[in-house]
């Protein structure tokens, strides 16, 4: 099966290309096109995964490449599909999601004028995804990245004719775009060092040391910066509060579930090549974004805007995950994410189908008119607080852990910020859903009116929902997860200090010599020799790794060797740590259980307080936003941050923009003028040239051999006397001459 | 050269150039033609000194008897029969009589300062005979070129001095119209 | 010797014949200094004759300037006539035909 994977990409751009030519003539506007394509390349994805599964191998990887564009010498760019754990993984989220979404959309949309235009888009964007997951080297990444930008414009502004739609769409391609520069730096630093793009070959090169140091870290960032925008997080988070004026399945789709991934996903593809210091730049990103869009959430209204903060937030805890060593948990988190956000989307959807308004203050009490919405959305509210048995507690509780063994082990008692922050904030987490889930679902309608209105949804709306929420749970991910997704052996060449979480160190298929690994991956790590197999699905992994450095992330089987069952799977929760004799797996224990107790602890007294609040009413909500007034719209306006870059970044290009068109106007267009009027006047001086001198030199010839004819004609005096005098003159003349 | 001789030799110079001079200044022509007369005459007599008897005949011949009477008629012919005393007045003479002058002293001077290569002795001998001999020897073309030449300014002279309208009828020299 | 004499005499009446050409308005007169002119030479080709080379070949010359001087003479004074036929005076001044 997991030789059809190219199929994956291709079915879905074909009916795009189908939609948007005939899609209008077909019956029922094409959507079975679209809904078709995509559920084969999910089947296809279900199929790879198995094969997947059955293979349980750490190291699996499938890559076949062939040549694309060859300028000779420095220039081959190859195309090829790489899958490996997480690609597979993701394969399935986006072809799921995708396929619930295309089938959500066709109730939704039903009766929009440009029906077919949707699916059409709907199948770009999916195109878009998959081929960005399947790329293999840094060249199509790239590519898909951009198409992904472009197509995700597509579907915020479908709306087009509402200018709030049109200029989310804008924000978002633009605000994109910045991130994407600073990837484009990073990809063309590598390919000036490196001069390759495939991934394998540029770990490798980096292995040998072609990029290293401060440039490296650069890189790194650089690269960063595309997930940065395209994951929205600080400074480049402002799209994704604006992109929910796209319809509501566009932002399951896109804002829950698959697009903001992609620079999760990116992260954790490259992750071999990130330095400590890229990682804590990394981690530092994650924190403020996530810390910032929960507080955003707190005192949001519109109920796709809470969504989408929390999207924002979600993505800082992965993104943050990442950055302190989590590798398993940031990927964990991502697709334990995509099912239960996509659900509350979908189920935000089905609320707004129902009550036609968006504003949570207008509901109430819709659990008893809207039940099967009422209990997939309060599910998916259970997992995204992060209570136990719930899938977002297996990955947020990764996290957590990950974050606090990173703080441990630094010798920086700053890093415990990370916890710390991710701490509080996945209290707030839980804290401001279930006020969604209260205010909506709970007490009495606020508007009677829209309440009697209300009406569960048809069934090709609530399936999906049912299906999401039944991903939701742990079960699903807990144990395979943990040890098919691993984190890769780094190749930042660095005697690293604070490198995260030194640890499981996975051989991917590039090369090593184990001497530069040696000193790689910081101190207790080292793995002594290396069998420096390249792996090429299935290899074994070190069997010295069993030693010291066994770190593991908290939940994942600990790495050993391949056979040895030492490596025991654990259902989530209690901390697994193979047989460590060190301290440092030690602590790790020590950080995910601590970090376990904490969240849970944190994340019941956020339930407790939004009950007693918006609930119980012990605490009036409006009474304390009056108190910290201030504060309160400070959060409500989001931080100012659209003003803040309105006021400078706006200005500042329009200012530019207009320097630049005086200058043209005036500098450039002005030497312009200037030269032709140069021009005039030069051939106005040599017109008066020519006049004067030219014409003047021939005239006074003319004039002079007239003169000078009328003056010498008077010799000619016809006289013959006159001839003979001169002739006697001149006789005499010669005589005189030749005389004396 | 002897005394007599020397005196008449000057004198004839002197007769010679005095003309000469009296030609030039005159203002009435016909004097100036009478001047003129005496000029060949003094000339002739020049030639007798050189031992050229012919040729001072033949001068007197042809230039008193031919020439000057030609002149003669050509200037009453020319004027209207009450104007024949026309003065003839000159004009810018300053100017020629400078080139004249100056002209006639580098002459002399020339001729003067240079010694040209004189045979001694001088033999007075007569010379028609030899004349005469070398005209129908040695000379025989130029002299029938020169009887051909006089046949052709004497057809031309007398077309040319016909009168208009008329034709083959004798030159009657009548009065200007 | 009596040599530069007569070329002296030659030499003036060289002179004033020119100068009777340059100066005098009627035509004839010009003529009397061209005989002038020619006599001159006449006088310095037989005294040449006479001193210098001995041979009888200066005065055959000048017996053939003597003819010539005749016809030319002859033809002039022809001309001279159709001139005053013409235009009434023999004036020099008048033929000025060749003027630029």
């Amino acid at each position: 099966m997991i030789r059809y994977a190219h199929l994956i990409p291709l079915l879905p751009f074909l009916a795009f290309l189908v939609n948007i030519a005939i899609g209008k003539r077909l019956p029922r506007k094409g959507d079975w096109v679209s809904l078709g394509a995509i559920a084969i390349g999910l089947a296809i994805s279900i199929g790879i995964f198995f094969e997947v599964f059955r293979a349980y191998d750490p190291n699996f990887k499938y890559h076949v490449t062939f040549p694309f564009l060859d300028l000779g010498g420095r220039f081959v760019v190859n195309v090829g599909i790489l899958i490996d754990n997480i690609t597979a993984v993701m394969l399935l989220v986006v072809t799921t999601v995708s396929t619930l979404v295309h089938l959500y959309s066709i109730g939704y949309m039903h009766g929009d004028p440009r029906y077919n235009r949707f699916f059409a888009y709907l199948s770009i964007f999916s195109f878009s995804m998959l081929g960005l997951v399947l790329a293999d080297s840094f060249f199509f990444i790239y590519i898909f990245w951009e198409l992904v930008g472009l197509s995700s414009y597509l579907l915020i502004g479908f709306w087009f004719e509402k200018k709030s739609a049109a200029d989310a769409g804008k924000k978002a391609f633009i605000v994109n775009r910045v991130g994407d520069f600073g990837f484009l730096i990073g990809i063309l630093i590598i390919f000036a060092t490196c001069g390759v793009l495939g991934y394998d070959e540029v770990f490798q090169a980096i292995g040998e040391g072609k990029l290293c140091g401060t440039l490296l870290t650069l890189a790194g960032i650089g690269i960063f910066c595309g997930a940065i925008g395209k994951s929205a997080q600080f400074p480049l988070h402002v799209w994704l509060p604006d992109a929910m004026e796209g319809p509501t399945p566009v932002s399951a789709l896109i804002h829950a579930a698959t697009m903001v991934a992609a620079g999760v996903y990116l992260v954790g593809r490259v992750y071999p090549i990130f330095t400590p210091d890229a990682f804590l730049f990394i981690a530092y990103i994650g924190l403020i974004t996530l810390f910032i869009a929960a507080t955003i959430a707190l005192t949001q209204n519109d109920i796709k805007k809470v969504l989408a903060y929390s999207t924002c937030s979600q993505l800082g805890f992965m993104i943050m995950g990442l950055g302190v060593g989590g590798f398993t948990a940031g990927l964990a988190h991502l697709t334990t994410h995509a099912a239960f956000k996509a659900c509350l989307f979908l189920g935000s959807g089905s609320v707004i189908h129902a009550v036609h308004s968006q504003d949570i203050q207008e509901m109430g009490g819709l659990r008893k008119k809207m039940p099967i919405t009422f209990v997939t959305f309060l599910i998916a509210t259970l997992a995204i607080a992060g209570v136990p048995g719930f899938s977002g507690f297996y990955s947020k509780d990764m996290i957590l852990g990950a974050a606090l063994e990173f703080g441990m082990k630094s010798g920086n008692p700053l890093h415990m910020i990370f916890f710390v922050g991710a701490l509080f904030t996945a209290g707030l987490t839980a804290f401001y859903m279930f006020r969604l889930v209260i205010l909506t679902f709970f007490g009495e309608p606020k508007d009677h009116h829209k309440f009697d209105h209300a009406h569960e949804s048809p069934p090709n709306m609530w399936v999906p929902l049912v299906v999401l929420a039944v991903l939701s749970f742990s079960f699903w991910y807990s144990g395979w997860f943990g040890t098919l997704v691993q984190k890769p052996k780094s190749v930042a060449n660095l005697a690293g200090v604070s490198a995260p979480a030194p640890a499981a160190t996975m051989e991917h298929a590039a090369v090593m010599a184990p001497a530069p690994q040696g000193e790689a991956a910081s101190a207790p790590t080292v793995t002594p020799h290396e069998s420096g197999a390249v792996v090429h699905g299935g290899s074994t992994l070190d069997a010295s790794r069993g030693s010291a450095p066994g770190k593991v992330e908290h939940g994942q089987a600990p790495s050993h060797g391949t056979s040895a069952p030492a490596g025991t799977l654990h259902a989530n929760g209690s901390a697994a740590h193979g047989e460590s004799h060190d301290d440092a797996s030690h602590i790790a224990h020590t950080a995910h259980t601590y970090a376990m107790y904490s969240s849970v602890a944190v994340g019941t007294l956020g339930i407790f307080l939004a009950f007693v609040v918006y609930s119980f009413g012990w605490i009036d909500p409006d009474r304390v936003m009056n108190a910290l007034k201030p504060l309160h719209t400070f959060l409500q306006n989001k931080w100012y941050f659209d003003e803040l870059y309105d006021a400078t970044v706006i200005n500042g290009s329009k200012a530019l923009s207009r320097g630049l068109a005086w200058f043209d106007l005036h500098v450039v267009d002005g030497l312009v003028n200037l030269s032709a009027q140069l021009g005039v006047f030069v051939s106005f001086l040599v017109g008066k040239f020519d006049d004067y001198v030219v014409d003047g030199a021939v005239n006074g010839l003319a004039s002079a051999t007239i003169g000078s004819g009328s003056v010498l004609r008077r010799l000619q005096t016809g006289k013959l006397y006159h001839y003979v005098f001169v002739l006697a003159g001149g006789a005499l003349v010669i005589f005189l001459i030749k005389a004396f | 050269m002897n005394g007599p001789a020397d005196l008449i030799f000057y004198i004839l110079a002197a007769l010679t150039v005095g003309s000469a001079i009296l030609v030039a200044i005159l203002p009435n022509i016909v004097y100036s033609a009478i001047a003129l007369l005496f000029a060949f005459a003094g000339v002739a007599g020049l030639y007798v000194f050189l031992s050229a008897d012919f040729l001072a005949a033949t001068q007197v011949l042809v230039y008193v008897g031919g020439i000057l009477i030609l002149i003669l008629f050509a200037v009453f012919l020319s004027h209207r029969i009450s104007d024949v005393k026309l003065s003839n007045p000159a004009r810018f003479h300053w100017q020629a009589a400078f080139i004249c002058l100056s002209l006639f002293g580098v002459l002399s001077y020339t001729v003067v300062s240079t010694s040209f290569p004189v045979k001694p002795g001088t033999v007075y001998q007569p010379s028609t005979a030899e004349i005469g001999e070398l005209l129908m020897t040695r000379y025989l073309l130029p002299f029938e070129v020169a009887s051909v030449l006089l046949l052709a300014a004497l057809i031309g002279a007398a077309l040319l001095s016909r009168p208009e309208g008329r034709k083959g009828t004798s030159s009657d020299m009548e009065e200007p119209k | 010797m009596g040599m530069d004499k007569l070329l002296v005499i030659g030499a003036a009446l060289f002179c004033c014949g020119l100068y009777t050409i340059l100066t005098r308005r009627n035509a004839v007169a010009v003529l009397m200094g061209v005989e002038l002119i020619l006599n001159a030479a006449n006088v310095n080709f037989v005294a040449f004759s006479h001193y210098v080379s001995r041979v009888i070949g200066g005065q055959i010359f000048a017996v053939f300037v003597i003819v010539l001087a005749a016809a030319e003479a002859a033809v002039a004074l022809a001309i001279f006539l159709r001139l005053y036929a013409t235009t009434g005076t023999v004036e020099v001044d008048t033929a000025d035909e060749l003027k630029g």
